[in-house]
């Protein structure tokens, strides 16, 4: 058996296999993928006896289940209003020309991606953004690219998988 | 307990049951309130707020599809609020509805044309973010077409399918101004488990789900001097077609729907009634001899029930939701698909006329018949079996291109060779039909001696519960068939596929133990087909039944094996049931499709 579907085997014996056990089992997918694939979807519908198209629904609703391959790392800028005041749109160009992808894009070698979030709740300390479950703020272009390069060496240092 | 209730309704006291809905009570004094969310077949939605009115002292207004009356209310329906409301409503649906209507399919049978008419939306107070939005078209299947940008995310399609046919191939995704009806991945219809079945294009308002037309290709088929254009009706069209042209739910044309075929230039017009009645005659066999390998020689390799396969909807189901109990289908082609094999061999050769030069039509009440007619197993007849395949919607809109005025027509009817047919084909058009004309024919094989029945109408496999069953017990059958002797036979009929996938699961639970079950897509079995007239209710499908069953009462012969042209060709063309060239010409092979 596939890893993944043996994953979601495992997430459907311990929350159940139930309508409402969907997105604890979506949000424990996406916590060891990073995404759900199509195959994942359809492996979830299966063993809930439910439509893919359903699951596909479901998690294309709500931010932080990523239907496209991501990065290890996904960098999630916020793009609401306090953020966007303090200059989170140089931010955002600065990761970009650093990593030299786009917004929603992925690096070549699958290791960042760029995507925005709805607020953190780090208005007073912004501009915020998320790169998997750590939080930063109060970032400039400077601070952004000093974050990232941590991260680079981390990689080059042969940092374990995050999970 | 008082389940009775007063309440007001533009000053007019009512007295409803409690919990009727304000849509419903408004009905009873023949107030129409707006509706486009709203369907009789389906749970209440109360999204599209098309049916706001409102209710003296509350502020808000209410949906009136979704909203119980309560004991004391006062309802306006067309308070100057209410008015307004609804008018900017139709305009904000609009602003992101894509009105090319004189472009548009559905033009002039569009509930949201409809309403836009009636409130004389003129003015244009919101940005038209048509535009700015990039909608999909979807044209990839052989029977629907999708078109994003005149959906108004109702969702009766999506309740449709969960519903009516527990497919979900439809499903609300993204959210906020993202949000759209589409399908896994928002993949291509024909790349999902869409089985075809039309019953979105049925339920939707506007031009968003609609069927793949082949209207020019046939007129341009009989435009062809070199080519011989057949045509075939369904049992079905003959008693929804009228409600196209301007007639009662339930009227039969049979005869001036042929003699419309005829006018429109076809040069034989013949019935997949007579391929009904065959069907009988393979089926009932092919029941028979499973019958005798599982109860007499065991044989492992064949499995009870047997299940029919008339139902192309039905098919792709089963082939994609239970592609490891395919062995329980039928190997029977449906009537559609014999006949299109047979015309190209059988009618050819009698007619002396080149298959080649055969364009052989179908008219149908169904857009599956359209993928059916295009799955590469159906070239059985060396070419492909049914050319073009139209809805009884597109036949109707060809009837009036042609300015035929379908009053002044005489009842003619179908050519020979392939257009006799008796009472039991007729009724392959409603659900239990096929129950029912199978057992009037396999109860006399084995009996010799008609069905128990009075009249020969099999009473409990006719209505409009979900599932029915019936047991037939066979006492003193004739001594081929002795081993049936004392046996019940175990009959079960299902129709929405949501019923089918109840009797699948009881079937693979082992909780039931049928011999014989007949599945049909559609709610009420192809008289509610995807490609019937629209609007559907359930009382204009019961109209449809009744006339089905008037049409079968009304036929000189109602037993499949007494047909005169069925015991012509098996004594000229095909020998007997399930002969070799039956099997070549009339049975088929499925296809495990998965999810």
């Amino acid at each position: 058996m596939n890893t993944v579907t043996e994953l979601i085997k495992n997430l459907a014996d311990q929350h159940g296999r139930q309508r409402n056990n969907l997105l604890p089992i979506l949000q424990g997918v996406v916590e060891q993928e990073k995404y759900l694939s199509e195959f994942s979807m359809k492996a979830i519908a299966k063993e809930l006896d439910m439509s893919a198209a359903e699951v596909f629904g479901t998690a294309t609703f709500y931010s932080f289940l990523e239907h496209k391959k991501m990065g290890r790392y996904i960098i999630r800028i916020c793009k609401t209003i306090s953020c966007s005041m303090k200059g989170s749109n140089q931010v955002l160009l600065a990761i970009e020309d650093m990593l030299k992808i786009s917004l929603g894009e992925t690096t070549t070698d699958g290791t960042f991606s760029i995507l925005q979030t709805n607020c953190l709740g780090f208005c007073h300390q912004a501009p915020a953004m998320l790169i998997n479950n750590e939080v930063y703020t109060d970032l400039t272009p400077e601070k952004v690219r000093e974050i990232l390069s941590m991260y680079i060496n981390k990689i080059k240092e042969g940092a374990p998988n995050e999970n | 307990m008082e389940s009775k209730i007063k309440i007001k309704i533009n000053g007019e006291t009512v007295e409803v049951e409690k919990g009727t809905s304000m849509l419903e009570a408004a009905k009873q004094v023949g107030v129409i309130i707006p509706t486009l969310c709203y369907h009789k077949d389906l749970c209440v939605a109360g999204n599209c707020r098309v049916c706001v009115i409102e209710v003296v002292g509350q502020k808000r207004l209410s949906p009136a599809c979704a909203t119980p009356c309560e004991d004391g209310f006062e309802i306006l329906t067309n308070s100057l609020k209410v008015r307004n409301s609804r008018k900017y409503i139709l305009e904000l649906l609009l602003s992101e509805h894509n009105a090319d209507c004189t472009r548009c399919y559905k033009n002039g049978n569009c509930e949201l044309q409809r309403l836009a008419s009636e409130y004389k939306i003129m003015e244009q107070d919101f940005i038209r973010l048509v535009p700015f939005k990039n909608y999909t078209i979807d044209k990839f299947s052989p029977s629907i077409i999708k078109d994003d940008s005149k959906c108004i995310r109702c969702q009766r399609c999506v309740r449709t399918c969960a519903e009516l046919q527990g497919v979900n191939a439809l499903a609300v995704a993204f959210k906020g101004d993202q949000m759209k009806i589409t399908t896994f991945f928002e993949k291509a219809l024909n790349d999902v488990i869409c089985t075809n079945c039309g019953q979105c294009i049925n339920h939707c308002p506007t031009g968003a789900l609609v069927e793949r037309n082949y209207i020019e290709e046939v007129w341009d088929a009989i435009a062809d001097k070199t080519k011989h254009v057949v045509v075939q009706t369904a049992p079905a069209v003959r008693v929804g077609l009228g409600e196209e042209l301007g007639f009662e739910p339930g009227t039969r044309l049979t005869g001036k729907m042929v003699s419309a075929l005829k006018h429109l230039g076809f040069d034989a017009v013949m019935d997949t009634d007579f391929t009904a009645d065959l069907t009988i005659m393979e089926e009932g066999t092919e029941l028979l001899t499973r019958l005798k390998k599982v109860l007499v020689d065991h044989d492992p390799n064949v499995r009870l029930p047997m299940a029919t396969s008339c139902s192309p909807g039905w098919i792709k189901f089963i082939e994609h939701l239970y592609p490891e109990h395919l062995d329980i289908l039928s190997s029977c082609k449906s009537p559609q698909q014999m006949f299109g094999a047979l015309v190209k061999t059988y009618y050819a050769q009698a007619r002396k006329i080149n298959p080649d030069k055969i364009i052989s039509v179908s008219i149908m009440p169904c857009t599956a018949k359209k993928f059916e007619a295009n799955r590469p197993e159906m070239h059985d007849s060396g070419y492909r079996d049914v050319d073009y395949v139209l809805t009884t919607r597109e036949l109707a809109i060809m009837i009036k291109q042609a300015g035929i005025d379908f009053n002044r027509l005489e009842d003619m009817h179908f050519d020979r060779l392939m257009g006799e047919s008796t009472g039991a084909g007729v009724i392959f058009g409603s659900t239990g039909g096929v129950m029912e004309a199978a057992l009037r024919t396999v109860y006399e094989i084995v009996t010799g001696r008609e069905v128990p029945f009075e009249k020969l109408n099999i009473i409990p496999v006719r209505g409009t519960e979900g599932i029915r069953e019936v047991s037939v017990k066979i006492e003193n059958p004739l001594k081929e068939w002795a081993f049936l002797d004392g046996i019940e036979l175990n009959c079960a009929v299902a129709h929405g596929l949501v019923n089918a996938k109840k009797v699948m699961n009881s079937i693979i639970s082992g909780q039931t133990n049928y011999h014989f079950v007949e599945f049909m897509a559609c709610p009420g079995g192809c008289l509610g087909g995807g490609g019937q007239p629209i609007p559907t209710s359930p009382e204009i499908r019961q109209k449809r039944a009744e006339a089905i069953y008037a049409e079968d009462a009304g036929m000189p012969l109602r037993k499949s094996h007494l047909n005169p042209e069925i015991i012509k060709i098996y004594k000229d063309f095909l020998g007997e049931p399930l002969s070799e060239k039956s099997h070549h010409l009339l049975h088929t092979k499925y296809v495990k499709r998965g999810m």
